[in-house]
């Protein structure tokens, strides 16, 4: 199980972000840190795991909290189950409130995985997306992460930038593989709804880059990546060295995960309710409505759904199909005892297509996306689903 | 002079039971109300009119005729009101119009009928008013209505002025030598000039301005005068009641319960309960269940007389055997038969399939149930390789398609696939093992895919039609390149006043039939009407276009097109399913092709890459809510080869929003 507190808080908000996330003035940090504590503790007791494989700390911009409320949450966590030393703790951080003492206090709290949200090695990229970093403070940044936690520091980089082509996404990337650890994520921008660089672009004052163009830098960084030494391990996730994130992978592999804090989401069964069923379950948005439901119930859960199991099913396959490994026997069996992934995608059908195709693979170790495939997954799996509901 | 006497005669019948003071009589005996909302069948049994109080002289068949939107269906609601035919409120709107299509597009499909009572000058007048269709896919309807008519009342909006339905409505009531009581509608609006409207008609018509009628149909002023109009201008029918029964049969409609309800014109004699009647047409004997008068909804009478107009039942289990245009007679009283009318021809066939073959039967009885009220339209059966089971419609043109199309849907619930129409061809043939399989040297094409080919046929004619245009003078340059454009051949050009030009052209009828109107509204800021008359077949260059998706023929896009037209057609709708097509895992030749000739050709390239690039536990509830619609979405799409293609992409491709 993998609980993952959420801090919402930002010192500002970046042009293309849509996340549930807040920049408050002053903010009470140590009642919104008892609040995470309380919460992780009731919906930990509510889940009844026995251990804990990793916590990841998103959100928001979480290194903007003190390391002490880092600590608090996670003796919180160590004090419900049991959190052997081997687990992962992530924390994402920004560079701007990544100082090394800064990042040594999250260490001495327990934290052993340091994410850092980099996004891009050029200034006027950052500023476009409204970055309140440089490119020198993220170098800075990564620098001292790196010495603080060595082989265990992942970077994030978005490209598809308004005005940005070929060339200068390469050399940033080269810029980046020069100064990165062993683990990098990179994602495309995508323009939601409501964020002021959307609106730019879809007003016509910024040039959205081709559907080619974005083709063509991915396929140029998975090559790159790979020739540096790098697994291409999930759609958007590099690592070498075996860096792989253990707690994204995770989500990935469809296990159990608990959303603790603000608008978090969480994928559990609530044993200590007595039930076994896998539910999807959100907390409340807003932080201080939160707050007052963990104040005067122990948790903010806002929404639970109980998933049938054919949504479960199409949860490991959405989420599966994205990592390089795929869907194993085992684990499609896990969720799937009755029906085997031969029986459902190895007869006559779109997955028999897709494979003649060569964008999908069934064979003795599961069913996965070829090379090729990976990059075209969501035109793939709308088949796939089709083909999973028939059964 | 014989007539005049029993007129006089008749005056004095009718003046006796009535007040003459009175210049409007609300007939206590009539069902006031609005009974519009119900069909009150046969509730009125005890109570039933004596039809033999109007007789021939107090009797006046009229239609309002009028070029779209100029208040045709708002100066009927006033006369309903008026003569108490109708309870007057402010929800009287399009009262005669009862589809909800007619009701959503401001048109009239389907003509009603409806009995006025009125009195004037202390003489109670049996006023019959026959709506028709407003739009040109229609006009046949027109003719059909006015033929049980003596006179017409023509509105023409005081602002818009003359428009081209109003000129092909004018010569239809003209050469059926109607009366024409011109009324100028709209007055109430602040730009409304009707001077001028008055001089268009006087040039246009030779109609004095002095006999113009200047109304507000919407305020209800003068339209009073409109009735006195109707019954000083518009003649009695020429008939006689003591003559063998002569009945038209000008429209039917269908009830489930009741069968077929013939609305007939008595043009002689008397009809009523029991009668055993034969039909010219059909040469079948029926008794009469049923006649009486629409108000507008069915009220049973005893009996109707030479001159009136209303309806009949007589067992008849099918539209088709109550032939509009047909002949009723008594059995054994032969009559020569009235000249009837030339069947309904449609100048638009389209291939309907349903969406899922499963639903075959479904939509075979909504065809079969919604054709019964709408006998122009042309049913054959049809089957195509790609398409399955399904039927060839033909229509009186394009409007006329889409709103069987929506009736369908709205009243039937049903969806189709509908292919590109055509309009009906014709090709010579020359060879004789042709000519011996269809029985006939010359055949009508109206599927695409059985277009003979040119080394076995001498000649391809194609329909053309006379169009009118009427506009303002500033759009003149772009609309004679418009036309020219479409192959038209200009025949007239008149200015009807300082502004405004009437402009006659030929045209081929597929120039116009999809989209020539919409390109001409776009390019005359809406401010040209267009109208058109059947003209016969010219021959014509044709040829066979079919359209491929990697190869594979997209049956519902197969069109017949003229050898100029082909490159541009063929690019066009290249260009236009391109856009219409969502990108997928390989490339799609999107190509039209003459036999095994391309003639155009546009790529759509392969998704490179389609993946979300974030993915982690917040956001997967939504992200599988997205990848489940589009599996939804997945199963709604015809699959041609491997191409997935949206359902309405071939609709979206036909439609032109603009011309090039």
């Amino acid at each position: 199980l993998a609980p993952c507190p959420q801090w919402p808080y930002c010192r500002q908000r970046c042009s293309y972000c849509s996340f549930n996330t807040y920049v408050v003035p002053a903010l009470d940090e140590a009642a919104v840190g008892a609040c995470l504590v309380r919460e992780a503790r009731t919906l930990l007791r509510l889940s009844q795991v026995q251990s804990i494989t990793s916590v990841f700390f998103g959100g928001g911009t979480p290194s903007l909290a003190s390391p002490r409320t880092i600590a608090a949450v996670l003796e919180a966590v160590a004090g419900a189950v049991h959190l052997p030393t081997s687990a992962e703790v992530t924390l994402e951080a920004n560079p701007t409130s990544a100082s090394t003492s800064h990042l040594a206090g999250f260490r001495t709290a327990g934290v052993n995985r340091l994410s850092i949200g980099v996004q891009s090695l050029d200034d006027a990229e950052l500023r476009l997306l409204g970055r309140e970093h440089t490119a020198a403070e993220a170098r800075g940044a990564v620098e001292a992460a790196r010495g603080l936690f060595p082989g265990r520091t992942s970077l994030d980089l978005i490209f598809g930038l308004p005005g940005q082509n070929q060339g200068t996404w390469t050399r940033g990337l080269e810029a980046a593989l020069e100064l990165c650890d062993d683990h990098v994520s990179l994602y495309q921008l995508m323009l939601e709804r409501g964020t002021a660089l959307a609106s730019q672009v879809w007003g016509g004052a910024l040039p959205a880059p081709s559907q080619d163009l974005l083709a063509d830098m991915y396929q140029a960084a998975r090559a790159m990546l790979v020739a540096a030494g790098f697994r291409h391990y999930e759609v958007s996730n590099f690592a070498r060295k075996g860096a792989l994130s253990t707690h994204n992978l995770s989500y990935w592999r469809a296990e159990q995960y608990i959303g603790v804090g603000p608008g978090a989401h969480g994928r559990f069964v609530p044993r200590g309710e007595g039930s076994c069923s896998r539910e999807a379950r959100v907390q409340t948005l807003e932080p201080n409505a939160w707050m007052r439901e963990v104040q005067s119930r122990g948790h903010g859960t806002r929404r639970r759904v109980v998933l049938s199991p054919l949504e479960q099913l199409e949860e490991v396959l959405a989420l599966g199909l994205r990592t390089d490994e795929g869907i194993t026997h085992k684990r499609w069996g896990h969720f799937s005892p009755n029906l085997s992934l031969e029986a459902v995608f190895g007869a006559l059908g779109e997955a028999k297509d897709l494979q003649e195709q060569g964008w999908l693979v069934l064979d003795s170790s599961g069913l996965r996306c070829t090379w090729e495939g990976l990059a075209l997954l969501d035109s793939l799996l709308p088949d796939l689903l089709c083909q999973l509901q028939r059964c | 002079v014989a007539l005049a006497g029993r007129t006089a005669m008749w005056w004095a019948r009718l003046r006796s039971p009535f007040s003459a003071a009175a210049p409007l009589c609300l007939a206590s005996w009539l069902p006031a109300g609005p009974v519009v909302c119900r069909r009150p069948y046969s509730s009125r049994d005890k109570e039933k009119l004596d039809m033999s109080r109007y007789p021939v002289e107090s009797i006046r068949n009229f239609s309002i005729i009028a070029h779209v939107d100029h208040g045709k269906s708002t100066l009927a609601d006033r006369l309903l009101e008026i003569t108490g035919t109708i309870a007057k409120t402010d929800r009287n709107k399009q009262v005669l119009d009862k589809l909800q299509v007619e009701r959503e597009r401001g048109i009239t499909v389907k003509a009603q009928s409806a009995s006025l009572f009125y009195n004037h000058e202390g003489v109670n007048y049996l006023l019959n008013l026959i709506d028709t269709p407003g739009h040109v896919d229609f006009s046949y309807e027109v003719s059909r209505s006015l033929s049980a008519c003596q006179g017409v009342i023509l509105v023409v909006d005081a602002n818009e002025g003359i428009q081209a339905q109003t000129v092909a409505n004018f010569y239809l009531a003209f050469e059926a030598q109607l009366a024409v009581i011109p009324v100028i509608n709209k007055i109430d609006l602040k730009n409304a000039d009707p001077e001028r409207v008055e001089k268009q008609i006087e040039k246009l018509f030779d109609i004095p301005i002095n006999e113009c009628v200047r109304i507000s149909a919407k305020q209800g002023t003068n339209v009073e005068k409109v009735l006195q109009k109707v019954i000083e201008k518009i003649p009695p029918p020429q008939c006689n009641t003591a003559d063998p029964l002569k009945a038209l049969v000008f429209d039917s409609t269908f009830d489930h319960y009741r069968g077929v309800i013939a609305n007939i014109a008595l043009f002689g004699g008397e009809i009523q309960k029991g009668h055993k009647i034969v039909s010219a047409h059909t040469k079948k004997r029926y008794e009469v269940s049923e006649v009486g008068i629409l108000t507008p909804n069915e009220q049973p009478m005893h009996k109707l007389y030479a001159g009136q107009v209303g309806y009949l039942i007589a067992g008849m289990k099918e539209v088709t055997e109550a032939q509009i245009g047909d002949t009723l007679f008594l059995y054994k009283q032969p009559v020569e038969p009235l000249p009837g009318f030339k069947s309904a021809k449609p100048m638009v066939f389209a291939g309907m399939y349903p969406v899922d073959q499963t639903e075959y039967n479904n939509l075979k009885s909504a065809l079969e149930r919604l054709t019964l009220n709408d006998s122009s339209v042309t049913v054959h059966r049809d089957s195509s390789l790609a398409l399955g089971a399904g039927w060839r419609l033909g229509f009186l043109g394009l409007l006329h398609m889409e709103v069987f199309n929506q009736r369908l849907e709205q009243e039937y619930n049903m969806s189709v696939i509908l292919t590109a129409p055509t309009v009906p061809y014709k090709a010579i043939l020359s060879s004789p093992k042709l000519i011996k399989e269809y029985g006939k040297a010359e055949i009508t094409i109206i599927n695409p895919a059985q277009f003979p080919d040119k080394l076995s046929v001498s000649e391809y004619l194609e329909p053309t039609v006379l169009g009118t245009i009427v506009t303002p003078h500033e759009y003149i340059g772009k609309i004679i390149s418009l036309c020219q454009d479409r192959r038209a051949v200009q025949k007239d050009m008149l200015y009807i006043d300082e502004q405004r030009v009437m402009l006659k052209y030929l045209f081929p009828l597929n120039e116009i039939v999809v989209d020539f109107y919409d390109a001409l509204k776009s390019l005359s800021s809406g401010y040209a009407s267009f109208d058109y008359e059947d003209a016969g077949y010219q021959a014509a260059d044709l040829i066979k276009m079919d359209v491929l998706l990697n190869g594979n023929p997209v049956e519902e896009l197969a069109t017949i097109t003229h050898s100029d037209k082909a490159y541009a057609t063929g690019k066009f709708l290249c260009e236009r399913l391109k856009d219409a097509i969502p990108r997928q895992l390989f490339e799609i030749a999107i190509q039209a092709a003459i036999g095994k000739k391309i003639i155009a050709r546009e790529t759509l390239k392969a998704y490179r890459k389609n993946v979300v690039a974030k993915c982690y536990g917040g956001d997967i509830t939504r992200r599988m809510k997205l990848l489940k619609r589009q599996a939804e979405g997945k199963k709604l799409m015809r699959k041609i080869g491997n191409v997935e293609v949206p359902r309405d992409a071939f609709i979206r491709v036909l439609k032109r929003q603009t011309d090039k």
